[in-house]
């Protein structure tokens, strides 16, 4: 069964139409990428599948893991195994990781009926992740995001997913603003946390993440539509030829 | 899918819980205001000449006076011949212990969960519980006796240590301060007082606890704390009022001296009935705060304001004596109708003194919230230094955030610093938060606690967690 399947999806924002018909299939373990030009819409995309209210639903169905999606709140969502990266991810002064992190674990734990993760074991888990994506102790002691350098929150988004570990991940332009040696640990970690269960959807302009995140499908994002997919061989092709050849066989 | 402006006013609607009456008798005095009465609360209160001829005074001064106008609240005005002046739990006879305090008494104390009963106490809080104008129990006098602190009510010292008050009553805020300071002087009914001997580190923390329940009551109590030179002494006062219609007024004096070398933290937690969602009833609380450092010493105004229908205070500290600290930590929440005025005033007399404040106002429904401060450093007062931070935040677009910072720096080796921010719970961060799977509510709690936290972590253990209780809030767990 399809893990996410998505039906001729249309949603609009402030009344301006924005998706106007995306069809979607993601199976378990697949690692779609979807591209596109500034404005095409995949932020939009993404932030409808995670539930953000300034976008309305217009059109379409989403079914999540058997479950009709586009009636469950976000935080729902993210209770069911929906996770996103942001690509602003937001500072919350005053909280810190650790207590934010430990505030989503154990709701996503509630959720599923099982008792919260004390203090010890929730440092131990949280530490081996941190590993993973190699980052400084000192993060967990700081406010979410607050003075965080952008490589930094963007590491930081990948660190929660780890954390979270979420059936399908949603990564939007993860890469933007990472150096090239957070590149590869960012790839590293999401690599790691491939696996058959989980599906993940990555929104990128440049083939450079895709060369450390080798996808499954490659999809071109035009003007609210899906106008192109194909094998991770799309992905250079579009690096050579950018996006006007198929912006004009979407009108 | 609930919104999340909805979910907000939910939070911010939640019910007022401290509003029941106790069904009690009273000996009360007639409405109004007049020489007679002065001298009425002075004789049932079997005080010295020297108390009676300077409530007296007061009295008469404050005839001369007129209601401020400047802060930025609004309200109807207040008919002071309206008002009772004295209302006291009828006793049978003098009371020699707990055990003799009606027990109806008690249980409102129960209910509110102050710790009057010696044996359930645990954490080793000293409670002196003020009853709408009455102090009514202190708890661990014995116990502090024993180290020379001296922890009653006013009107006992007034018997027992007539000397101390006459010494320091009026010390810090002189019977002529202000409109509301002098009536309380000429009509203060009873309140707490505390002395910790030189050199002296109190054990434990003080705790007043006041509560308004007598109907069209005003309740001015009085709160004197001397800590001699070296000492050290926390204090903590909560305060709740049954619900009413009616508006109340609590017009309190607190008074601290803190003497060379001496430290006293002072801590309030203030939830008065703020009245309904249409602005009926409520307490107006128009309180004047004020220490006095002498050399070296160290005065803290902790406060967390989320009660009382209008709230006017100003937590202030004169840094008479060189190197001393003066602080203030302050949250306060408005809601519905609610408005504040507060903020504080530092007036550094001596060399190198130093203040730091730091203001958190948050504001809900149609909440107004102004913070006023006043940083002072005289001519003499070399190398002092300020630092403020103000930060404001916004639930919703109905309510209002105001800021009125006075800095006068008379002289050109010291310093002011003065920081402000406003800002609103983002839409962002509580998507960010549910896309974690955290539930409105806990989002909403998470950010304010993380707002409000430089002042919770001032403040006593047990009163942070009533703190961030009030505000809807759910303790932040350390980890790691
Ligand atoms: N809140 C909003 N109000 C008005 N217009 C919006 C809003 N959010 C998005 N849009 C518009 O929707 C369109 C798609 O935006 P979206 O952020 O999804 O693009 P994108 O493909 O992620 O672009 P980029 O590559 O620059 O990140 C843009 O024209 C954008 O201006
Ligand atoms: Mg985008």
């Amino acid at each position: 069964m399809a893990l996410v399947e998505i039906k001729n999806l249309e949603a609009a924002v402030g009344g301006k139409p924005i998706l106007k018909g995306i069809d979607l299939t993601i199976n378990p373990g697949e690692v779609h990428a979807i591209m596109g030009p500034n404005g095409s819409g995949k932020s939009t995309l993404s932030s409808v599948l995670a539930g953000r209210e300034t976008y309305t639903v217009t059109g379409g169905s989403v079914l999540f893991d058997g479950k009709d999606l586009l009636d469950l709140s976000p935080e729902e969502r993210a209770c069911e195994g929906l996770f996103m990266a942001f690509q602003y991810p937001v500072e919350i002064p005053g909280v810190t990781t650790s207590y934010f992190l430990k505030a989503a674990v154990n709701a996503i734990r509630k959720h599923h009926g099982q008792d919260e993760l004390d203090a010890m074991d929730f440092l131990k888990m949280v530490k081996e992740k941190m590993a993973l994506l190699e980052m400084d102790k000192t993060f967990l002691n700081r406010s979410v995001n607050e003075g965080f350098s952008g490589g930094e929150k963007k590491r930081n988004e990948i660190f929660q997913m780890a954390v979270l570990n979420p059936k399908f991940a949603i990564l939007d332009e993860t890469d933007s603003g990472l150096d090239i040696d957070a590149l590869k640990i960012v790839a590293n970690g999401v690599n790691a946390l491939r696996s058959p269960e989980r599906a993940i959807l990555v929104v990128t302009h440049y083939q450079r993440l895709l060369d450390y995140i080798v996808p499954d499908f490659v999809h071109v994002l035009c003007d609210g539509r899906i106008v192109k997919s194909g094998g991770k061989e799309l992905a250079l092709e579009l690096e050579k030829r950018g996006y006007a050849w198929l912006e004009t066989a979407a009108a | 899918m609930p919104t999340d402006e909805g979910t907000i006013e939910t939070l911010a609607n939640q019910e007022y819980k401290w509003g029941f009456v106790t069904d009690i008798e009273a000996d009360a005095l007639p409405k109004g205001l007049n020489e007679d009465i002065v001298r009425a609360i002075s004789k049932r209160k079997n005080e010295p000449e020297f108390m009676t001829q300077w409530r007296l005074k007061a009295y008469r001064h404050w005839l001369t006076m007129t209601e401020p106008k400047w802060p930025n609240v609004k309200y109807p005005k207040i008919d002071f011949q309206d008002v009772i002046y004295y209302s006291a739990p009828k006793a049978k006879k003098q009371l020699k212990s707990l055990d003799e305090v009606d027990p109806e008494l008690l249980r409102t104390y129960e209910k509110l969960g102050v710790p009057l009963e010696e044996q359930k106490i645990f954490a080793g809080v000293a409670v002196d519980a003020v009853f709408d104008s009455v102090s009514v129990a202190t708890t661990f006098k014995a116990k502090l006796a024993e180290m020379g602190v001296i922890f009653c009510s006013f009107s006992e010292a007034v018997q027992e240590h007539p000397e101390l008050i006459s010494k320091y009553l009026g010390s810090v805020v002189p019977y002529s301060d202000n409109f509301y300071a002098t009536l309380n002087s000429a009509v203060f009914s009873d309140g707490s007082f505390c002395y910790v001997p030189k050199g002296v580190r109190c054990p434990m923390e003080l705790s007043t606890y006041f509560r308004i329940n007598a109907k069209n009551t005003g309740q001015f109590e009085r709160t004197l704390i001397i800590a001699d030179e070296g000492a050290y002494v926390s204090y903590l006062e909560g305060c709740t009022a049954p619900m009413r219609d009616e508006n109340q007024l609590h017009a309190a004096v607190v008074e601290l001296v803190a003497l060379k070398g001496a430290q006293i933290k002072y801590s309030t937690v203030q939830n008065w009935y703020p009245g309904d969602k249409e602005g009926k009833g409520g307490i107006y609380n128009f309180v004047t705060k004020r220490g006095k450092c002498m050399d070296s010493a160290r005065i803290s105004w902790t406060q967390v304001e989320t009660g009382s229908a209008i709230t006017w205070k100003y937590p202030s500290v004169i840094l008479q004596g060189d190197n001393s600290i003066g602080e203030f930590y302050s949250v306060a929440l408005t809601n519905h109708m609610q408005q504040a005025d507060t903020g504080t005033k530092m007036i550094h007399i001596g060399k190198n003194t130093r203040s730091t404040v730091v203001s958190k106002g948050i504001s809900a429904g149609k909440g107004q919230n102004t913070y006023r401060g006043l940083i002072k450093i005289l001519k003499n007062a070399t190398n002092a230094r300020n630092y403020t931070e103000c930060d404001s935040l916004l639930l919703g677009d109905k309510c209002g955030a105001h800021t009125f910072p006075y800095i006068e720096v008379r002289n050109t080796s010291s310093k002011a610093e003065h920081e402000a921010s406003t800002s609103k719970i983002g839409e962002d961060q509580l998507f960010y938060c549910k896309q974690r799977g955290i539930s409105l509510e806990d989002a909403v709690n998470m950010i304010i606690n993380g707002f409000c936290k430089e002042v919770f972590r001032e403040l006593p253990m047990e009163f942070a967690v009533e703190a961030q209780k009030l505000l809807g809030v759910s303790l932040e767990g350390s980890v790691g």
